[in-house]
């Protein structure tokens, strides 16, 4: 699985304090909580392992301060962390020298910011350009692929502007489209629409989407925002006080929340729409009379809710070949809409 | 009070101190009360506690004129002394200056003459056009027409390319000292005491040095200029700099930015907004300077202006004042379009669509080189068509004088009998063991022991520098005027604070009565009243109440808006809104305005030394006058500790003040 990750991170500590790594190394490299905030330490990141393969959204979630933004930094050394490995490609990040690190920041990681970033005094069209210029490629190159991009996230026609004559939105379109100028492999957006309006943001996320279809890049995304994280995700890392509590896919978090704390964000979630039927159904009692009808496991509850409900009997559940796995009612769908966080079925 | 620990005996006095309740009253009497204390028994303090004897003095001055004397003379590896490089770097300064002048006036031979004066008013015209519209192209052309017309048009030019010249190099040696300081933490912290000291150090203490290493003349006028001046930018770059996102910096890096790239690409240029405001300071700067470095012999408006004063030929020196205004207003609104200007879409098509203004700026030259060879008042307005304004003037004041003079002679006449000298006669008594207890008893309780210690520095200095005496009187005149400066000032400010319309009227009037350079203050003050300590008061009072007046404005004005509102719901009448809500939430930032006040008045008060008063200003004169390097810059030290040791005090006041209002 590690030679898989396009990037990861393992056992990776962020602490701010006098002698950082003089603490790790006191402890053996896992300092206690106590011991961390008694000599006034502030751990922003601690003992974080993670793997994001290719092709995913890994999505990072947490509230202000729980080290999201420090963790995403040390993925891409705009931190350095105090101790711990970040693999590219299965290369430690940390070891290389400055000069390859710019080479890779130059053509295989791309980074979208929560306030856009860009420079004021460029216009859309130099900004786009801009890592591109860095490299030293001439302008006439550097300029018809900044305009492939300007066209790609929805610009076209626009390239002329600077950033003060742009909404919001617009402005963080440029943003991804320098980001994605360089082709990327790998894409780190850090709250990249926390900035923006709801209506707004709503349509970012459908643009994010329809451009990852398109692109399928290894995405880290941050956010604060429980529902943005289960719309995008496939998977999703929340972080409380620096540390990730868990790791999964919406549903898993939904289900199998490992902690109150997890659980607190997944206790409002329209889980109708986000669980399928597979995790909600059982096996057939012996003896029990099933209805005609069926639903696949992979169906959502949400779509096939009224069916269940209006059927006297259990429906049969199938899998992708038609055979039956198990058997939903009623009283599934009922116990799923009622049931808290904590007493879900799992 | 700094956040490391404090130890708990410490705690429990400053806990005393502050007592129970917001008591401001009981705070200041325990505050004062060692210094009241020093102050009485000070007729039974031994006597080397009230004044240091002479012979215990620190030999400053002795100090820095040796080592003065060893730059001077002596010579490294026997081939050249510290006085020829900085001579040879000097001369360097010529060719830019020779050129400018050239280009603008003085023409480089008699068959390449300078451009006409029409020429320069044609591009001035079109460089305010350019920088932000007609109306400050219209602008721009009356105060150039104007210098021409009344006769200043060479002085104008003069003055204008030192500043043209010590601008860009000031600017230049700023930015540059600045990206070394935001790169180099151990350099930031060298430089920035510097910066400090620089720039609270009267405009005349750069100049007797500058003499002494370059000598007298209008080139050095230009060096003293361009060190007068640099300071600020160096401050605004490592402030511009560190001001740059996060975010941005990131995405730099992010970009696979080099160091240069960053610094080049990113970094400084979005810094630009600040670097601009540099811009617009350093020219406002040189200006002032290059008036004031008439005195080691830069020509121009300056030297003709302190001929004219010490004359008291006071007409013409209105005149020549008239002139330096105009060129204040129009370098400043220039600079400041210029800051303000946005980048511009690029258009297309041929030169003249996509540039119209080189366009028309090159119209303007060479049109003016035609019609000027056929007509020679467009070369030089002649003298026999100047307008002089001066005996108009001359008629005023001797109007003033015939009608008032009774009126004024009696208010300076009461003022000095009856309030300044009983002051100073005052301020001669303090001991300077009370000035050291005053200071460090402060600086603890606002700044913590670290600003304490500086304080006691600063006062210690000034005790042992050995002119204690001229420091008390530069202390009671620049007290005097300060209590009128804060008093009118915001009593302006509280009423322009009143609506919009008013706070725009009065903040255009500051602002205008800013960009002046200090010298022009002398003249009304000197035609009042003559020459004395008391026109020398006016001069500063006229001077330094702008600040209190603007930071007034501004801090009544910015008080959150929901604050006032929840003030109005509960029922307070428009006063009770203004003294119990307003007024507390806006003095943090009058204090600032009184903290600016200070700093100008001392600085106004060495340059009054023009007109005869007895402070330190006349020593650093007198300093001049004898060539004296080590003493110019002793008391020039002393005028800036003293600027330093209110700045400190107050902004240690105003951090804590703020952090208690949450602010900040």
């Amino acid at each position: 699985m590690v030679l898989d990750a396009k990037i990861a991170c393992r056992n990776v500590w962020k602490l701010y304090g006098k002698d950082p790594e003089g603490l790790l190394a006191a402890h053996g490299g896992n300092p206690p909580d106590d011991a961390i905030l008694e000599d006034g330490y502030i751990p922003a990141v601690r003992h974080a392992t993670l793997d994001v393969f290719p092709g995913e959204i890994l999505v990072i979630m947490g509230l202000s301060g729980s080290g999201k933004s420090t963790l995403v930094r040390c993925l891409s050394r705009l931190i350095e962390p105090t101790a711990g490995e970040v693999l590219f490609d299965g290369q430690d990040l940390l070891k290389i020298p400055a000069k390859e690190l710019i080479e890779i920041r130059r053509h295989k990681m791309g980074m979208v910011f929560q306030h856009f970033a860009l420079l004021p005094h460029r216009t859309v069209l130099q900004n786009v350009a801009f890592p591109l210029e860095v490299q030293g490629i001439d302008r006439a190159t550097r300029e018809k692929r900044a305009l492939e991009v300007i066209e790609l996230v929805g610009l076209k026609g626009r390239d002329g502007y600077y950033p003060r004559e742009l909404s919001g939105g617009q402005q963080q379109r440029v943003g991804i489209a320098r980001s994605l100028a360089v082709e990327p492999d790998v894409w780190f957006l850090d709250e990249p629409f926390s900035a923006l309006d709801p209506l707004i943001r709503r349509e970012m996320q459908d643009e994010f989407l329809r451009l990852q279809t398109m692109l399928q890049k290894t995405i880290a995304f941050i956010t604060h925002d429980f529902d943005e994280a289960i719309r995008l995700a496939d998977r999703i890392a929340i972080m409380n006080e620096g540390r990730i509590v868990q790791i999964g896919t919406p549903e898993e978090l939904v289900t199998r929340p490992a902690d109150d704390y997890v659980a607190n964000f997944t206790r409002d979630v329209a889980r109708e729409k986000l669980l399928t039927v597979a995790s909600i159904m059982e096996a057939p009692a012996d003896g029990e009379t099933l209805s005609d009808a069926a639903v696949r496991q992979t169906d959502k509850v949400a779509d096939v809710a009224r069916l269940i409900i209006d059927s006297e009997l259990p429906l049969r559940v199938t899998d992708g070949d038609g055979r039956v796995i198990g058997a939903v009612g009623r009283a599934h769908v009922l116990d799923m809409l009622f049931a808290t966080a904590g007493e879900a079925r799992g | 009070m700094a956040e490391v620990a404090i130890p708990a005996g410490e705690l429990a006095v400053r806990r005393w101190v502050a007592g129970s309740g917001q008591s401001g009253l009981r705070v200041a009497l325990f505050l004062l009360a060692p210094f009241f204390l020093v102050l009485l028994v000070g007729p039974w303090l031994p006597d080397w506690l009230r004044i240091v004897p002479k012979d215990w003095s620190a030999p400053f001055v002795g100090w820095i004129n040796v080592v003065v004397e060893v730059l001077r003379t002596e010579e490294v590896f026997g081939l050249f002394t510290f006085r020829d490089i900085t001579r040879a770097i000097a001369n360097l300064i010529d060719y830019p200056l020779d050129f400018v002048e050239a280009v603008l006036v003085a023409g480089f031979s008699d068959s390449v003459p300078g451009l006409p004066w029409i020429a320069v008013t044609g591009l001035a015209i079109v460089l305010g056009w350019y920088l932000q519209g007609r109306q400050l192209g219209i602008v721009a052309g009356f105060c150039f027409a104007y210098m021409a017309i009344f006769g200043k048009w060479e002085l104008s030019m003069v003055t204008l390319s030192v500043v043209l010249v010590a601008a860009p190099v000031a600017g230049a040696i700023g930015v540059a000292l600045g990206i070394v300081a935001f790169k180099k933490a151990w350099f930031e912290k060298l430089l920035w005491p510097v910066l400090n000291v620089m720039q609270a150090l009267p405009h005349f203490s750069y100049m007797i040095p500058v003499a002494i290493f370059i000598g007298i003349g209008h080139k050095a006028g230009t060096i003293a200029t361009i060190i007068f001046a640099f300071p600020v930018m160096s401050r605004l770059t490592i402030l511009g700099l560190k001001g740059v996102s996060p975010e941005v910096r990131e995405a730099g890096i992010m970009a696979g930015c080099t160091k240069r790239q960053m610094l080049w690409k990113v970094e400084l240029p979005a810094a630009r907004p600040t670097l601009m405001v540099g811009v617009n300071q350093i020219i406002m700067l040189c200006l002032a300077m290059v008036v004031l470095a008439s005195f080691v012999g830069a020509k121009g408006l300056g030297h003709d202006l302190l001929n004219r004063l010490r004359s008291l030929w006071i007409g013409q020196a209105l005149e020549i004042g008239v002139v330096i205004v105009f060129m204040a207003i129009i370098l400043d609104r220039l600079s400041q379009a210029w800051a303000e200007k946005e980048p511009e879409h690029a258009r297309e098509g041929p030169f003249h669509v996509r540039h119209p203004f080189a366009t028309a700026g090159i119209a303007v030259v060479v049109i003016s080189y035609v019609l000027a060879a056929f007509i020679p008042a467009l070369q030089l307005w002649p003298k026999s068509l100047s307008v002089t304004t001066a005996p108009m003037w001359d008629a005023m004041i001797d109007a003033i004088v015939v009608y008032a003079f009774d009126y004024l002679e009696l208010i300076k006449d009461t003022l000095l009998v009856h309030v300044l000298i009983p002051m100073r006669d005052l301020y001669l008594l303090l001991p300077w063991s009370a000035l050291l207890v005053f200071a460090v008893t402060l600086g603890w309780y606002y700044g913590g022991w670290p600003v304490a210690g500086i304080q006691a520095l600063f006062a210690l200095y000034l005790a042992f520098a050995g002119f204690w005496e001229r420091t008390l009187i530069t202390a009671y005149m620049v007290s005097f005027a300060v209590i009128v400066c804060v008093t009118f000032g915001s009593i302006v400010g509280i009423w322009a604070a009143g609506g919009p319309r008013r706070s725009k009227v009065v903040e255009l009037i500051l602002d205008t009565f800013q960009t002046f350079p200090s010298f022009i203050y002398l003249i009304p003050a000197i035609m009042l009243f003559n020459v004395n300590d008391f026109a020398a008061i006016m001069a500063i009072v006229i001077y330094a109440t702008i600040p209190t007046t603007r930071l007034t404005i501004f801090g009544l004005r910015t008080v959150p808006h929901d604050i006032v509102e929840a003030a109005i719901a509960s029922g307070c009448t428009p006063r009770q809104v203004l003294w119990k809500v307003r007024m507390p939430l806006a003095f943090p930032a009058i204090m600032l305005g009184i903290n600016q006040t200070i700093m100008y008045a001392l600085f106004m008060v060495v340059i009054a030394a023009f007109i005869g008063t007895t402070d330190l200003g006349q020593e650093i004169f007198r300093s001049k006058a004898e060539n004296d390097a080590g003493k110019s810059l002793v008391v020039g030290l002393c005028v800036a500790f003293m600027g330093l040791m209110a700045d400190q005090l107050i902004n240690a006041w105003a951090r804590e003040r703020k952090k208690v209002l949450g602010l900040e």
